[in-house]
């Protein structure tokens, strides 16, 4: 799938998850932010720089993990993301929504 | 004489020893296997015990019961490894040395990572099903329950068998209903989870199945609390959900041992490679069943095609020949869904559950991802296949350790 977004062509899949990292922008990140009412702040983009710098690691994600990684923890990071965090601020970062094994 | 020791005498470390005890030389190979309990528990019936489906001599029988002769029953509880000297260090002092080490000590709750959880309700109104006391507590409970809200929830993944709580809301409806009380209980299923699972195809199956009984699901709850005064649980977000009744299903872990020896992950499993179940740190060193960190469900079922793959890894690894790259994940389970039904999956790493027939493609008798009465049979059977099959290291017919995509309706 293809979305427009900041003025360019994205590929992303049904969730709206970028499938590409390195289509990713910063313009691209305010405007999936926008779409989940948030407008970011420094402090989101340090957590979305750790987020990517896990992904490009190959480093899987976890709520718990991230909990841990004394650069946010748990309670923060709902504020800054709410709802479900975890899956917002991934998709922001244009990273891969994470999958909780089974 | 060599030494092949076994951390744990439960599901996986029980069926390498009858493995094993067939496949090594007695003149060559000593077997010890280490466990500090005195009794094997059915761990699937911890599911049927609150319902009074099962009673606990259904579940319990003696480790000792399935070791084979051949290997060295060793009780006691393990201090530590020291996987650079190859040696076993046990509580009461003693050493084992060993040429190959297999761990195989589980999973267990870790209800202590959740502010409030093991607080003033715990076995009183905040319930574990993942134990045998707190399944026999609640069992006590549920027998002269008058009603109110029963929640059923996921604390974090991953846990064992992830799809026993979905079970618990299904069976938990199907008692209440029997029982002529149903309109005066409303059961929740909470997860921390985006749906009902963790696979698309499986989670729409179980959503269709969880609004069909009125149980209603909150879903993405990552907890952060239990309130023992107010009666309920609060997530990082602030979403609060009232309970009368909380069955919970804590964080999961390995054992502490992992952790003492420097052997585990964050959460105490230890690393290993997913097609081989090598330890990634140490070459005589094997992981199988809940203890592992790879990616594939903590299943009696998955611990059984691992310890098909494993045996012929390890006699690979002592001839000196490189290890098979076999194991795909493949884990197989019947869900219960009340009234005497169920369904079955069956996946692996890369294939998620489907519907399909099983274990025949086309013909069944088992159908996969669709409820039935055989599967509800199949799952009652699995009981028996456990403590006469499975345990004994058997192979059971037609059903081969890697998954065959055969008789599956994938798109
Ligand atoms: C409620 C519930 C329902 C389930 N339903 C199903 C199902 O329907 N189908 C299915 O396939 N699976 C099911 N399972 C999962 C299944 O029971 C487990 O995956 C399986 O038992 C794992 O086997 P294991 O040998 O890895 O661990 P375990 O069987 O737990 O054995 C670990 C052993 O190691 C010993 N040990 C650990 N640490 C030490 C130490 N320091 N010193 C000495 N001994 C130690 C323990 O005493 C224990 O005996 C269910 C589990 C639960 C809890």
């Amino acid at each position: 799938m293809e979305k427009v977004i900041a003025g360019k062509t994205i590929a992303v899949n049904e969730e709206g998850y970028l499938t590409d990292f390195k289509q990713w922008d910063k313009a691209i990140a305010d405007e999936l932010a926008a779409e989940a009412e948030i407008s970011l702040s420094p402090r989101h983009w340090e957590v979305l720089n750790y987020l990517q710098t896990e992904f490009k690691n190959e480093v899987p994600l976890s709520i718990r993990k991230i909990g841990k990684s004394g650069v946010v923890d748990i309670k923060e990071f709902y504020q800054l993301f709410p709802k479900a965090p975890l899956k917002t601020a991934t998709k922001i970062a244009g990273i891969p929504k994470p999958a909780s094994c089974i | 004489m060599k030494h092949l020791v076994i951390l744990g005498a439960g599901t996986a470390g029980t069926m390498m020893a009858n493995h094993l005890s067939h496949e090594l030389k007695k003149a060559d190979w000593k077997i010890s296997i280490i466990d500090e309990k005195e009794e094997h528990h059915y761990q699937p019936g911890y599911l049927f015990l609150p319902f009074d489906i099962y009673t606990p001599d259904d579940i319990i029988k003696s480790i000792e019961e399935f070791i084979p002769k051949h290997a060295s029953l060793v009780k006691g509880k393990i201090d530590k490894v020291e996987p650079k000297e190859n040696k076993v260090k046990m509580a009461d002092g003693s050493e084992l040395n060993y040429d190959i080490l297999i761990v195989a000590t589980g999973a267990k709750i870790a209800p202590e990572e959740t502010e409030g959880m093991k607080g003033s309700e715990w076995h009183k109104s905040v319930f574990d099903f993942y134990t045998f006391e707190g399944s026999l507590a609640l069992r006590n409970k549920l027998r002269n329950w008058e009603g109110g809200k029963l929640v059923v929830h996921i604390t974090e993944m991953p846990i064992k068998c992830p799809v026993a709580p979905l079970e618990f809301a299904f069976l938990a409806d199907s008692f209440f209903r029997h029982k002529h009380m149903r309109d005066k209980v409303e059961i929740t299923y909470v997860t921390p989870l985006s749906g009902a699972f963790t696979k698309p195809k499986a989670t729409e199956a179980l959503e269709h199945l969880l609004e069909e009984k009125h149980i209603k699901i909150e879903s993405d709850f990552a907890i952060e609390h239990v309130d023992n005064e107010k009666k309920e649980i609060v997530d990082y977000g602030g979403r609060a959900i009232p309970f009368d009744i909380l069955v919970t299903v804590p964080t999961n872990k390995g054992d502490e041992v992992m952790e003492r020896s420097g052997m585990g992950d964050d959460l105490n499993y230890v690393p290993a490679n997913k097609a081989t179940l090598q330890s990634k740190e140490y070459a005589n060193v094997f992981v199988l069943g809940d203890a592992s960190n790879i990616p594939a469900s903590k299943a009696g079922s998955v611990a059984h095609f691992e310890a098909e793959i494993l045996t012929e890894n390890i006699l690979r690894y002592i001839k000196g020949e490189p290890l098979k790259e076999e194991f795909d994940g493949h884990a197989n389970c019947f869900i219960e869904t009340g009234n005497g039904k169920a369904l079955l999956i069956d996946f692996n790493y890369t294939h998620e559950p489907v519907e399909g027939s099983f274990p025949f493609p086309g013909i069944g008798p088992l159908k996969l991802l669709k409820e039935s009465r055989m599967n509800h049979l199949g799952k009652l059977a699995f009981r028996w296949i456990y403590w006469n099959v499975l345990l004994k290291g058997t192979h059971i017919p037609f059903v081969s350790a890697t998954m065959s995509e055969a008789g599956k309706k994938y798109n």
